[in-house]
């Protein structure tokens, strides 16, 4: 007897629906199974994980912080993703997004104006498109592997800003430490409720792409023209979609997005320059925009239900001294059930015995 | 789904009620790295495990490891702050502006933040001079070294960093005037394959030892396979290298732990901006192997001259790197100077990245 991948003829709807419950249930399972087997109360854990974040209303706002820009970069890659355009240097859009966007701040830092907030984010999101352009050029012109081209330049942005921040914009009343000035208040993003937490505006900027994304890939022409040309390009072509300009766009703009989430973290979380902006929020993207299913309402629940896992972490850390690394294993489970399960989405499982292997060789199903 | 839900908030209840059944003062750590990296966040970890070996029930702690610097810095000190810790030691530079945000939220929790420079009325600053111990290696290095070089893994240029070559250089050109130190910058405080590659580097420019200022045990495994000898960094690396490690500086936050909850459980404890050495105990030297006696009884002179306050290691006259004066002869460098550390003295082979 054996088990048997067998492609469905079309998806099923029901298992689209049913897979992300079936991964938590397989997730749930195999995290009990861990915590028992490192001596800790399987339901303390996942209390701590999944439900003691959501609780108080700080770790709510502390959620929205962290699920932000995650959500940003992920609806920005998965229009790129769809035109089959592969853009992995979303971290190095992220963290020019950042450096752009703080000259205003950093330069003029005595200026006090509302301009001043809308132009740092302007300038954030043309960082993050004029970065992702580099590849999109490379693309066009020299026919480069853009999945190379865009993750080396996020190597020379990580170093470009650490060369900032420790020499040209170092602030001079900082000791020589590598960070530039605090940003005056003008320039730092508003918090939404700032009596409950610090959740700031990065989160309606987050919602707003999903929406906006979501009715360009549903309703809009450019949208079609999207999923045209990224599943067949010779198609788009006889439809006189050009992939050129394509490659463009999908890069533009998922770098517009990366950049006007790196300033949005800067600005808001942040409050100034220092050499580590991101813990990779750029690549951790990339997981929430399949999880998401490459679609942006599901990137943001995705974006959310990530952040949710590190939140947990930590509370798991503290209330129950569960170590760090198996907090990222756990994460893991998550990650590897929800795809794992998707599998049902297009395939259905089949136990095949060996007579009916047999007769199934003879035509019959 | 309704049995679980009604099963976790029972446990949710049952764990708020045993937290507040225990009266123990409650400490907590942030680390940036790992509590098992072998180096500075260990370290601090040690100290944890001191503070709660000396006050055993009286203390309750609690950590997390490798925390990001920034946002995710934040949030876990705030969770730290709301979770009912009442002091909290925040243990890498990086930390320092979130320190000061939440503290600022509350102004009942106390916070100390380790190498840092701000301090607030709930916010210490604590710090150790490393200098020190890199003064007693060059000493050793002076003595030891026949090439005259010696190769220096740096993490990055801040005056910390920079106090600690000069200090080195500084102890090694007490015994030969025309010593000198290749400097390579990994930009990483723990990364075990960058530091073990500038390891390789320098020594195959010609220098017979090898001194860190990163936190893994990589160089230390290298230099024992190259043959030559080295200095461990925040722990004893001894394991690492058995017939390699010259000394080690071991940083001993322990003491300082234990003294500043014993402040807090007097009601004792005040706003401080604190640099120990030596002499407090906040750093020691790893027993003195792999060398000569009277190496060995130089480097063991050294450590007393130090932390008898005879000898302080930025004593003039020194000269800076471009060749003008930095301090008279006999004049002691001050705290602030020393602080803002962003220039090398005569004898660094490299341009301080600026």
């Amino acid at each position: 007897m054996r088990i048997e991948l067998e492609k469905r003829p079309a998806y099923s709807a029901l298992f689209s629906m049913l897979s992300p419950f079936i991964a938590l249930g397989l997730t749930i399972i195999a995290g009990a199974i861990l915590f028992t087997a490192l001596g800790k109360n399987p339901i303390d854990a996942l209390y701590s994980f999944f439900i003691e974040p959501l609780t108080e209303l700080w770790s709510l706002h502390e959620l929205l912080i962290k699920a932000a820009p995650l959500i940003l970069i992920a609806v920005g890659l998965s229009v790129c993703f769809r035109s089959n355009n592969w853009n992995i240097g979303a971290e190095g859009q992220f963290i020019m997004g950042g450096v752009v966007g703080s000259i205003v701040p950093i330069y003029f830092h005595e200026w006090n104006s509302f301009i001043v907030l809308p132009l740092m984010l302007i300038m954030g999101m043309i960082g993050g498109a004029l970065y992702a352009g580099i590849p999109a050029l490379l693309k066009t012109r020299f026919n480069t592997n853009e999945i190379l081209s865009s993750l080396m330049l996020v190597y020379v942005a990580e170093l470009f800003l650490d060369w900032l921040v420790r020499g040209p914009w170092r602030n001079p009343e900082g000791f020589n430490f590598p960070e530039s000035r605090s940003f005056n208040d003008s320039a730092v993003l508003p918090e939404l409720f700032p009596a409950s937490g610090g959740a700031n505006m990065g989160i309606i900027f987050a919602l707003i792409a999903t929406l906006l994304t979501w009715f360009m890939m549903r309703h809009m022409l450019k949208g079609f023209e999207v999923s045209v040309l990224g599943q067949s390009a010779r198609a788009g072509r006889f439809a006189g979609f050009s992939s050129t300009k394509m490659i463009f766009f999908a890069f533009l703009f998922s770098g517009a997005l990366a950049g006007l989430a790196g300033i949005s973290e800067v600005s808001g979380a942040i409050g100034r320059l220092q050499p580590d902006i991101s813990p990779a929020y750029g690549f951790t993207a990339i997981i929430v925009a399949f999880l998401g299913r490459l679609n942006p309402l599901g990137i943001f629940a995705a974006g959310i239900i990530l952040a949710l896992t590190y939140l947990g972490g930590e509370a798991a850390q503290i209330s129950i001294g569960l170590p760090d690394k198996v907090a990222r294993v756990f994460q893991g489970f998550l990650l590897f059930f929800v795809l794992a399960c998707d599998t049902l989405i297009h395939y259905r499982v089949r136990l095949v015995t060996a007579v009916k292997a047999r007769t199934e060789g003879e035509g019959a199903s | 789904m309704k049995k679980l839900i009604l099963a976790l908030s029972t446990a949710a209840i049952l764990s708020v009620a045993s937290g507040a059944a225990q009266a123990a003062t409650k400490v907590c750590f942030l680390y940036v790295g790992s509590k098992t990296d072998g180096g500075w966040t260990q370290a601090h970890d040690i100290g944890r495990q001191e503070l709660e070996n000396h006050f055993g029930d009286k203390v309750e702690t609690v950590f997390l490891e490798n925390v990001p610097e920034g946002p995710d810095a934040e949030r876990a000190i705030e969770r730290f702050a709301r979770s009912g810790c009442e002091l909290i030691f925040t243990t890498s530079f990086g930390f320092m502006e979130p320190t000061l945000k939440v503290a600022k939220k509350f102004p009942d929790v106390k916070f100390e933040h380790a190498t840092g420079y701000k301090t607030e009325e709930n916010v210490t600053s604590y710090n150790s001079r490393f200098y020190e111990g890199r003064y007693i290696q060059g000493k050793i290095a002076g003595m030891m070294s026949e090439a005259g070089v010696a190769g220096y893994i740096g993490s990055f240029p801040i005056p910390e960093v920079v106090q600690g070559i000069n200090s080195f250089l500084l102890g090694a050109q007490s015994v030969n005037p025309d010593f000198a130190i290749k400097v390579v910058w990994v930009n990483s405080w723990f990364d075990a394959g960058k530091e073990a590659d500038a390891a390789k580097a320098l020594i195959d420019q010609g220098v017979d030892i090898i001194t860190q200022h990163t936190d893994s045990t990589g160089p230390m495994q290298v230099a024992s396979e190259r043959g030559i000898k080295a200095f461990g960094q925040a722990s004893d690396m001894i394991e690492a290298g058995p017939k390699t490690q010259l000394t080690a500086i071991v940083d001993t936050w322990g003491a300082y732990y234990i003294k500043r909850t014993q402040a807090l459980m007097d009601g004792t404890w005040t706003t401080q901006s604190t640099w120990d050495g030596i002499v407090d105990g906040i750093l020691q030297m790893a027993p003195y192997t792999n060398m000569p006696d009277d190496v060995k009884q130089a480097a063991m002179d050294t450590e007393a001259k130090i932390v008898s306050g005879e000898l302080k290691p930025f004593t003039g006259p020194i000269t800076k790197q471009d060749g003008t004066e930095w301090l008279k002869a006999g004049e002691v460098a001050d705290d602030g100077t020393l602080l803002g550390l962003n220039f090398y003295i005569k004898g660094v082979d490299d341009q301080l990245p600026q």
